[in-house]
């Protein structure tokens, strides 16, 4: 089991500051994100974007804030568990949580901040007959272990980057790649769409172009996926796997179900300190609601700062906090 | 130039029809007039072209839109349910070319 102060949900911008705001006040904290890496939105729909209301960078690209939020906590040793969607969490006796993921890590923890943003982003799912059904037996929605499609048959559909990364890297391993999209031209990275074509016409992948896949069946386990083309008649082709990839979407998901007071899809918090209806659970960033609420980066800073006043407290119960610039002592990690 | 009232319908998830005016001068896009309206749309990038939450699929009047750009091509590729009539609301412009056309909204609920 992780101990540590503060669990942190969502390792986007806000809960990384977060980590800043904690460890000035030495509490220590741990991150877990659904997403394979840090900066949330930022990373993952707007990495290579300026943005402009940042205070002191009349610019900055997303990733490099991301980076440079990165930099600026590594002083206070923040751990994660990244891939992990929180699950549950479970109030102890003494007021302490138990967080648990969706991989069973769990974290104890003092105290717990939901900088969630929008919530976990999932895939988008294609309307696919059966797609539920044959969910983990034969349908996956990202490649977290190549070695599992070796010598396998496998359909891909999609025509974003992804599609054609993948694409090209199953074809060394898989003992058949298809490729099912729905135009008849890939927009993405012209040098991934050129290899795509050209592994196409050397036979070591199957393109179907202006198609989709409409059914999928199998015993127990896929085996069989139905593609139609333009001229509506379906037919089938055997597969191990179906990886369908349309991009990923942002869903409260489990939040949803921790009692806490929720409204349109955001937690209710006291702008005192960005306090929830549990006590010791805060929210801050895009998850959070209030009259006001304005869904910015710096705002969500600024409730973190006010946040770790408050969770203080829980940490350190018997302690008197006195506020201090950092110019007056630095930055002292731990 | 005086400011024109363009007319156009909209269909909403559950079906139900609606024709709206919107003034041409107010540099809204057809996104940002919807959800003016009252219409239950994410728009989560704000209108960039990068989540493609404000699909729509134009019904009547798709051959006088203006022409994609790239970057609204590339997301409406990454969509599951999108069709050779889908476009991203937040890249249309409320001007004469929405003039009558008909559309119905299909991106993913708040
Ligand atoms: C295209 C675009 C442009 C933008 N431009 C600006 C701008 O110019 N200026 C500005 O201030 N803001 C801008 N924003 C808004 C800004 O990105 C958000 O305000 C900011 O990302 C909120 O940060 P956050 O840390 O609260 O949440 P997020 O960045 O959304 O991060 C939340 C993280 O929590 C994770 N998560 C959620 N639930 C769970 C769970 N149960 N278990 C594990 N992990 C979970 C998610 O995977 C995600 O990584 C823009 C947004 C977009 C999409
Ligand atoms: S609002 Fe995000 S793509 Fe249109």
């Amino acid at each position: 089991m992780i101990i540590t102060d503060i669990c942190i949900v969502g390792a986007g911008p806000v809960g990384l500051f977060s980590v800043f705001e904690a460890g000035l006040l030495k509490m220590r904290c741990h991150l877990v994100d659904a997403l394979p890496q840090i900066g949330g939105q930022l990373s993952e729909i707007y990495p290579q974007k300026p943005i402009y209301d940042i205070p002191g960078y009349p610019t900055i690209n997303a990733q490099e804030l991301v980076d440079n939020l990165r930099k600026q906590i590594d002083t206070f040793s923040p751990t994660f568990t990244l891939g992990e969607r929180v699950q549950t969490i479970d109030r102890q006796e003494d007021k302490s949580f138990i967080v648990t993921t969706s991989e069973h890590t769990q974290i104890h923890c003092k105290v717990i901040v939901i900088a969630g943003g929008l919530g976990c982003f999932e895939p988008r799912k294609p309307a696919v007959e059966k797609l539920e059904e044959f969910e983990g037996k034969g349908v996956a929605y990202m490649v977290k272990d190549p070695e599992l499609f070796r010598n396998k048959e496998i359909v891909l559909a999609g025509g974003g980057d992804s599609a054609l990364d993948w694409t090209i890297f199953l074809s060394d391993i898989a003992k058949k790649v298809t490729l099912v999209h729905r135009g008849e031209t890939f927009r993405g990275a012209p040098d991934s769409a050129e290899k795509v074509f050209h592994l196409a016409e050397q036979g070591k992948i199957n393109l179907v172009l202006k198609s989709n896949v409409t059914k999928i069946d199998g015993n127990g386990c896929l085996n069989e996926v139905v593609i139609e083309g333009s001229d509506n008649i379906p037919y089938s082709i055997s597969a191990d796997y179906l990886i369908p990839l349309f991009g990923l979407s942002p869903k409260l998901g489990p939040i949803a179900d921790w009692g806490l007071n929720v409204e349109k899809s955001a937690i209710q918090v006291n702008t005192f300190d960005y306090s929830t209806n549990i006590e010791g659970i805060y929210a801050i960033g895009d998850i959070n609601t209030y009259p006001g609420k304005l869904k910015l980066i710096l705002c969500g800073f600024h409730e973190a700062a006010l946040m770790c006043q408050s969770a203080f407290k829980h940490v350190y119960p018997d302690q008197r906090l006195s506020f201090k610039y950092t110019t007056v002592n630095g930055v002292n990690g731990f | 130039m005086e400011s024109q009232l363009i007319h156009f319908k909209v269909e909403d998830r559950n079906g139900e029809i609606r024709e709206l005016d919107i003034p041409d001068d107010m540099s809204l896009s057809l996104m940002e007039a919807l959800k003016a309206n009252e219409y239950n749309i994410m728009a989560t990038c704000g209108g960039m072209a990068l989540c493609a939450t404000c699909h729509v699929q134009v019904l009547e009047g798709l051959d006088r839109l203006p022409p994609m750009q790239d970057a609204e091509i590339d997301m409406l590729d990454t969509l599951p349910d999108a069709g050779f009539d889908s476009r991203l609301a937040c890249q249309l412009r409320i001007d004469s070319t929405l003039s009558g056309v008909f559309i119905k909204i299909r991106g993913e609920e708040e």
